[in-house]
């Protein structure tokens, strides 16, 4: 079993293969991805471009386990996870897997902070709760703190501009402390100053901290910023650039 | 946790979910209300049925009753005696009440009961509803010479709502007795001297009537008296305690009787009772007598108390008189051996007894075709189901509105889960599990269920704990009477919370409203986290 191998140097992150996914509209059948491997070194930032309609988005769910593949494998650090039980992957999604989306998605009842802490919310139940809010909000705090929005804790997501509101959420990605970041086109809906602080807050990331990121955009500017470039068409790889630490599969 | 904190959030800011509860809210209020009233009314209601009827009634099928109560009283000792705390025979037997008001005789149909002073008290509440102080502590069939309350001992008001009861006893006779010789007097005067003028005289007459007749009193009848009517047609004179002579009415009176207040009086609508005869008014009954075939007899009476026991259908139709002698009118007395005959025996049992249990062990040892042994329940068996009939159908209905507020609530958090599409998905890409986000909609519906019937509780009990003052409110803004004692008998609407039924009553609205929010809560847990996330 390969879910048993201990996770090595060569171990990539993130790996898919042979993804295949049909999407039924009416009595159309479209085929987003067809066959698609994709691998992610440890440490690695790719970015993944193409047109609308390539299906990037629709591999970022997959490899998130929002969605689920009609065939192929998505292994996680050594580790088989499309065919985990559902409980398995909605811990998953909580504990090794943090998501960006262009719209920020973020809950509109809960201030910055508790945006923030939702993860650990959600892994924690009342009880448990409370032996860990302290260690949680410092920690989150922190994080806040190191995207410029130590004097925003406490605002509704209605009350922060658009960049305030995906730095909250990137915040909200990171506290679970995840093995890979998932970002959809995380500047799509922000301004070139903004967006490109954004960028630059990922490269941080991946640069100090050696997190591995897929960055997923249909901007080349941004995407060149990225170690490595994949680019989708009609549903399958149709160009590598592996870049420093990136690799093609 | 975040389950909770978001049930929380939502209720907070989810305004139109908290008007979806409003109609829990009235329902659960509703329910309480009509509970308390109902249990009011109908422990009022049992509380005045059992102060009548003794716990388990020994009665014969005839009229006539059976010898030997003493006999019989030994032998249900012998049978029961460890659950029994006191017995006394009874004689009731159906007559006509006549009395006098204004000049016009009035006859009623009642039932007239003899009962013995001594003991009656230890198997009913009887004494209880007397009008004078002295008579609840130990009946006597003899006139008082005053004293009776003018203000109901039973339901205390701050003005007397019996003014007429003031003069009543002895110096009511008197004064009646008095005017009637007067009047007499000036008829007899008036005769003798046809066309003399005797206006002397008159004016003498006019004086002493204007002294002696109080106000309000609706009985002084210009008759002959009972007493001399009493020589020519009375044929039970053995009975009289001053046999062979005139009797002076003034100071003496017939065999006292105490007759149901509701026979003798009405309430106006001011809730004062107006008297059609008084204690020290004579009446007479007209009863059959023991043997086959009954024959009517008559006799005269002295009323010398009330009794009210605020049930209307007792008290305009109950007449107590002495058991021994209406034994004795009857012909209930063997004459060869002077053992008496009883038409029942009531038993009162010891507090901790079982009433079913005494009734049946009697019934085994007792034939039924010579004895009929009912308990008081028995007795008014239809009235108490059709109570409780009438109460289970009322909570049905009650709580159908609170079902239907449960239909509401559904609507409302499906709209809500639409509205919310986009935030389930996000918390499915976060790692939240079906079941949580199933459990925040129960946690919601959970939440407003227990809102809405908290404030159902408060507002339930606060209606209930005023609902006289709210009365009175109603009654003051409408100008009509909500609630009209000359109707029910007491002055205030009786109300008991069972505790219990509160507690039902929320258990059951808090279910409808967790109820009512599975649906959409499956709902919410089945959307597709995609999906959700790409929702507008």
């Amino acid at each position: 079993m390969n879910d048993l191998e201990m996770p090595s140097h060569e171990t990539p992150m993130l790996e898919t293969r042979q993804i295949y996914k049909q999407y039924q509209s009416g009595t159309t059948t479209l085929d987003v991805l067809r066959g698609v491997d994709f691998k992610l070194e440890q440490g690695g930032f790719l970015a993944v471009v193409g047109q609308s309609g390539s299906g990037k988005s629709t591999l970022l769910h997959v490899m998130g386990l929002l969605d689920a593949p009609d065939s192929g494998e998505v292994w996680l650090n050594g580790q088989r996870i499309d065919n985990l039980p559902v409980r398995e992957k909605d811990r998953l999604r909580n504990n090794s897997i943090g998501m960006v989306f262009q719209a920020y998605h973020l809950l509109p009842e809960f201030t910055a902070l508790e945006n923030v802490l939702a993860p650990l919310l959600i892994r924690h139940g009342i009880f448990d709760w409370f032996s860990h809010k302290r260690a949680a909000e410092e920690q989150a705090e922190v994080l806040l703190d190191r995207f410029g929005l130590s004097d925003r804790l406490h605002h509704r997501p209605r009350q922060l501009s658009g960049g305030e509101m995906q730095r909250v959420a990137i915040a909200r990605a990171l506290i679970t402390k995840p093995q890979v970041l998932l970002a959809d086109e995380p500047t799509g809906n922000l301004d070139e100053e903004s967006g490109a602080g954004i960028i630059e807050a990922l490269s941080e990331l991946n640069r100090d901290n050696g997190l591995s990121i897929v960055l997923v955009t249909h901007d080349a500017d941004i995407a060149s910023q990225a170690r490595g470039i994949v680019r989708l068409a009609a549903g399958t790889v149709d160009m590598i650039n592996p870049g420093a630490t990136g690799s093609a599969a | 946790m975040y389950k909770l904190l978001l049930c929380w959030r939502y209720l907070r800011t989810r305004w139109i979910a908290l008007a979806s509860v409003i109609s829990v809210t009235l329902g659960v209020a509703t329910m309480i209300v009509v509970n308390a009233v109902m249990s009011g009314f109908s422990n009022e209601m049992q509380t005045r049925i059992h102060g009548i009827l003794s716990d388990i009634v020994f009665e014969s099928h005839s009229l006539s009753g059976f010898q030997d109560p003493q006999w019989h009283i030994e032998e249900i000792k012998r049978v029961a005696g460890d659950q029994i705390a006191g017995m006394t025979p009874t004689v009731a037997v159906p007559a006509m009440l006549s009395f006098q008001v204004r000049g016009q005789w009035v006859t009623r149909q009642v039932m007239f009961i003899g009962i013995d002073p001594k003991t009656h008290a230890q198997v009913s509440d009887f004494g209880r509803y007397l009008q004078h102080p002295a008579n609840r502590e130990q009946l006597s069939f003899d006139l008082r010479e005053g004293g009776y309350d003018t203000i109901d001992s039973q339901n205390p008001t701050e003005t007397p709502t019996r003014p007429a009861l003031e003069h009543a006893g002895w110096p009511h006779r008197r004064m009646r007795v008095n005017r009637e010789r007067l009047w007499k007097e000036r008829l007899e005067s008036k005769e003798s001297a046809a066309n003399a003028p005797t206006r002397s005289v008159d004016q003498q007459v006019d004086a002493m009537l204007a002294a002696t007749s109080p106000e309000g009193d609706f009985s002084d009848p210009p008759s002959d008296t009972a007493a001399t009517e009493e020589k020519r047609t009375n044929p039970f004179q053995k009975a009289r305690p001053n046999q062979g002579r005139v009797m002076d009415l003034a100071e003496e009176q017939f065999t006292g009787i105490v007759p149901g207040i509701g026979l003798a009086s009405f309430r106006n609508r001011q809730g004062v009772d107006q008297f059609l005869s008084l204690p020290g008014d004579d009446v007479k009954i007209t009863f059959p007598t023991a043997g086959t075939p009954p024959k009517a007899v008559s006799d005269n009476f002295t009323i010398v108390d009330f009794y009210e026991s605020k049930m209307s259908e007792y008290d305009s139709n109950f007449v107590f008189v002495p058991i021994d002698a209406l034994q004795r009118m009857r012909g209930m007395i063997n004459p060869q051996t002077g053992i008496p005959s009883v038409n029942s025996i009531q038993i009162r049992l010891k507090p901790d007894a079982k009433l079913n249990e005494v009734r049946d062990r009697l019934r085994e040892v007792f034939p039924s075709d010579l004895y009929a042994i009912a308990t008081w329940r028995d007795k008014q068996g239809p009235l108490l189901s059709a109570v409780d009939m009438e109460m289970a159908v009322l909570n049905i209905l009650l709580f159908l509105i609170i079902a239907v507020a449960g239909f509401g609530i559904l609507a409302i958090f499906f709209m809500i889960v639409v509205e919310k599409t986009r935030d389930i998905g996000i918390l499915k890409a976060l790692g939240a599990t079906s079941s949580g986000i199933a459990g925040i909609f129960l946690g919601y519906g959970l939440f407003l269920g227990l809102v809405g019937a908290g404030a159902g509780l408060i507002l339930g009990l606060s209606i209930t704990w005023n609902i006289n003052q709210i009365r009175q409110a109603v009654e003051w803004c409408t100008g009509s009477r909500v609630f009209d004692p000359s109707i029910y008998y007491f002055f205030q609407i009786p109300t008991i919370v069972h505790p219990v039924t509160v507690g039902w009553i929320i258990v059951g609205a808090v279910a409808i409203a967790i109820g009512s929010s599975v649906l959409p809560a499956v709902r919410a847990a089945r959307l597709h986290a995609v999906e959700a996330l790409r929702h507008e």
